[in-house]
């Protein structure tokens, strides 16, 4: 057993060496297939990044007309609690707010002067609210417009945002679904090249499989180097691309840092080489077995 | 060791019926040297196809020592091993060198690496071919690739040989050479089928001859000649 195995091996190897052509034409296909697998990676991984960022940069504040008194505060977090998708609620007092103020401005004399000239804190009382989502505040907006606290609110923070978020969010969405819609075609369209490069490669070796039946080799003995040679064209397809991304993504990445500040895609993709590479060998590898298998199968039926 | 029993086979081609064989029966004991001669189109490869089950007959059965050889496709493989084919076309296998295609037949069969040096050059020297045990197919020439050809069809020890036309490509030295070598195997033990429409090769054999006629057995004689 140990020994046919041995054998099948081998032959694959010589077969993949010998004919060179096409197995150096099914490599590069196959680069092309898991450039695009990988990038549809990198792209989810990057979009799902800036989405986050967005949405962590996003807030929304209810101004009250006075202090809310702690049981005020109380009533209004206990029903806000009600509210699906809301990630955290912090109420601001007027002097919170002034001391927040201050610590940001403490720079700006003539901001502080008039401050001081003034005598009395100008600042409301707010609460400051945030939610998992961009497309929840308009909810949690229309919720405490009409809940019985509306006259205690002075304004709601969200009219104002509300351009904004909407279409970031919608741009992140579209963004991601474009992206994804494209590569999936691109990657579909190679993965229908390679396996027709494959299965060219196994028809240029008809005759001799018909041979190698003639002279009593079994299936498997037949089928075995095909397969190992489809193990090779993906190991190598998958080596290559690593390779690529890393010196493509090595360059790019302080450009990408100023559009995406705070997120290395090179360091991404360096944190985890293990698991893109283990993604690509799954994509290159299975690729290369499955047409090479579906190809052959064809000439072994007697 | 060889039965063909009332084996008649049809090739269906564009809506037309094609009697390639008709009701041929015949057997072949171990050991001999049989020949089937009969013109082109006669049936002679037709009737090898049917022996190595590449197809299938349309009526009767071909049994090949005590099994019939069309009952289970799995078991096919090993039935071939006891045969060894030379094919007119010699169909080596062009990845591999003369020495590769004689030695696959042993790898296929599990024969052990040590084994199989040993052997390889043997036949090697029994067909003549020791220098080029490392060209490849398309670097030899027709008459060193039917020798090629003949041992890879020895190398695993067959109990026969069936040569399909095996010197229809070949001028007369070569034919004279590649005949030679299978009278020797016969000599050696091995039964030999050998199809072909040289007169000369068959009248010279002396040995049984089968004569095909638009897929019919006209003759079976013990020492027959070439009459068509
Ligand atoms: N695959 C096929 N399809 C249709 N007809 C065939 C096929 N193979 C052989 N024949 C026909 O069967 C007859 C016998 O052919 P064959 O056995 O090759 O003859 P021989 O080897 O004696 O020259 C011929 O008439 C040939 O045209
Ligand atoms: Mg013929």
């Amino acid at each position: 057993m140990f020994i046919l195995l041995n054998r099948i091996i081998k032959s694959g190897w010589a077969g993949f060496r010998r004919n060179s052509g096409l197995p150096l034409a099914a490599i590069f296909i196959m680069v092309l297939v898991i450039s695009m697998a990988t990038s549809l990676l990198l792209f989810q991984k990057t979009s799902q990044f800036l989405t986050q960022t967005i949405q962590e940069k996003l807030d929304m504040y209810v101004y009250f007309n006075d202090e809310l008194s702690s049981d005020e505060i109380m009533n209004i977090q206990n029903e806000l609690s009600k509210v699906s998708g809301i990630k955290n609620v912090e109420y601001v007092s007027k002097n919170d707010a002034l001391a927040r103020f201050i610590a940001k401005h403490k720079d700006d004399a003539s901001l502080m002067e008039s401050l001081r000239e003034l005598g009395k804190n100008p600042l409301l009382s707010s609460m400051n609210i945030r939610a998992w989502e961009a497309s929840q505040y308009a909810a949690i907006s229309s919720f405490l417009a009409n809940s019985q606290f509306s006259n205690l609110i002075s304004k709601i923070d969200y009219q104002q945002k509300k351009p904004v978020i909407e279409r970031l969010s919608s741009f992140s969405f579209g963004i991601n679904t474009a992206g994804i819609a494209v590569n999936i075609i691109l990657a579909l369209a190679a993965v229908f090249v390679a396996f027709n490069t494959v299965r060219l490669a196994i028809y240029n070796s008809k005759e001799e499989i018909e041979t190698m039946r003639l002279v009593g080799a079994s299936d498997g003995f037949i089928i075995g180097p095909f397969l190992i040679q489809g193990v090779i064209v993906g190991f190598a397809a998958s080596l290559a691309t690593l390779l690529a991304f890393g010196i493509g993504l090595f360059f790019l990445s302080p450009g990408l840092k100023f559009l995406l500040p705070g997120f290395n895609i090179f360091s991404y993709f360096i944190g985890n080489l293990l698991i893109i590479f283990a993604i690509q060998l799954a994509v290159g590898v299975g690729l290369g077995v499955i047409s090479s298998w579906l190809a052959i199968r064809k000439y072994l039926r007697a | 060791m060889i039965n063909f029993q009332k084996v008649t086979k049809i090739y269906q081609s564009d809506g037309r019926e094609i009697a390639a064989l008709k009701d041929v029966s015949f057997e072949i004991q171990p050991k001999e040297f049989i020949s089937i001669v009969g013109r082109s189109g006669a049936g002679k490869t037709t009737l090898f196809k049917l022996l190595m089950a590449e197809e299938k007959p349309t009526e009767g059965s071909i049994v090949f020592e005590g099994e019939d050889v069309h009952q289970n496709r799995s078991h096919l493989p090993h039935i071939r091993r006891k045969m060894g084919a030379i094919f007119q076309d010699y169909k080596l296998l062009p990845s591999k060198t003369a020495y590769g295609n004689i030695s696959y037949i042993m790898e296929v069969m599990g024969a052990s690496d040590e084994e199989i040096a040993n052997t390889v050059p043997q036949v090697l020297e029994l067909v003549g071919l020791k220098e080029r045990a490392n060209n490849f197919s398309e670097e030899l020439s027709g008459g060193e690739r039917q020798r090629v050809a003949i041992a890879r069809a020895l190398v695993h020890r067959p109990d026969v040989i069936l040569a399909d036309e095996p010197t229809g490509n070949l001028d007369p030295i070569n034919t004279q050479e590649i005949i030679r070598l299978l009278v020797k195997i016969n000599e050696m033990g091995t039964t030999v089928v050998l199809a072909t429409h040289n007169k000369e090769i068959v009248n010279n054999l002396g040995k049984r001859v089968i004569t095909l006629e638009k897929g019919q057995v006209i003759r079976d004689e013990a020492e027959g000649k070439f009459i068509l």
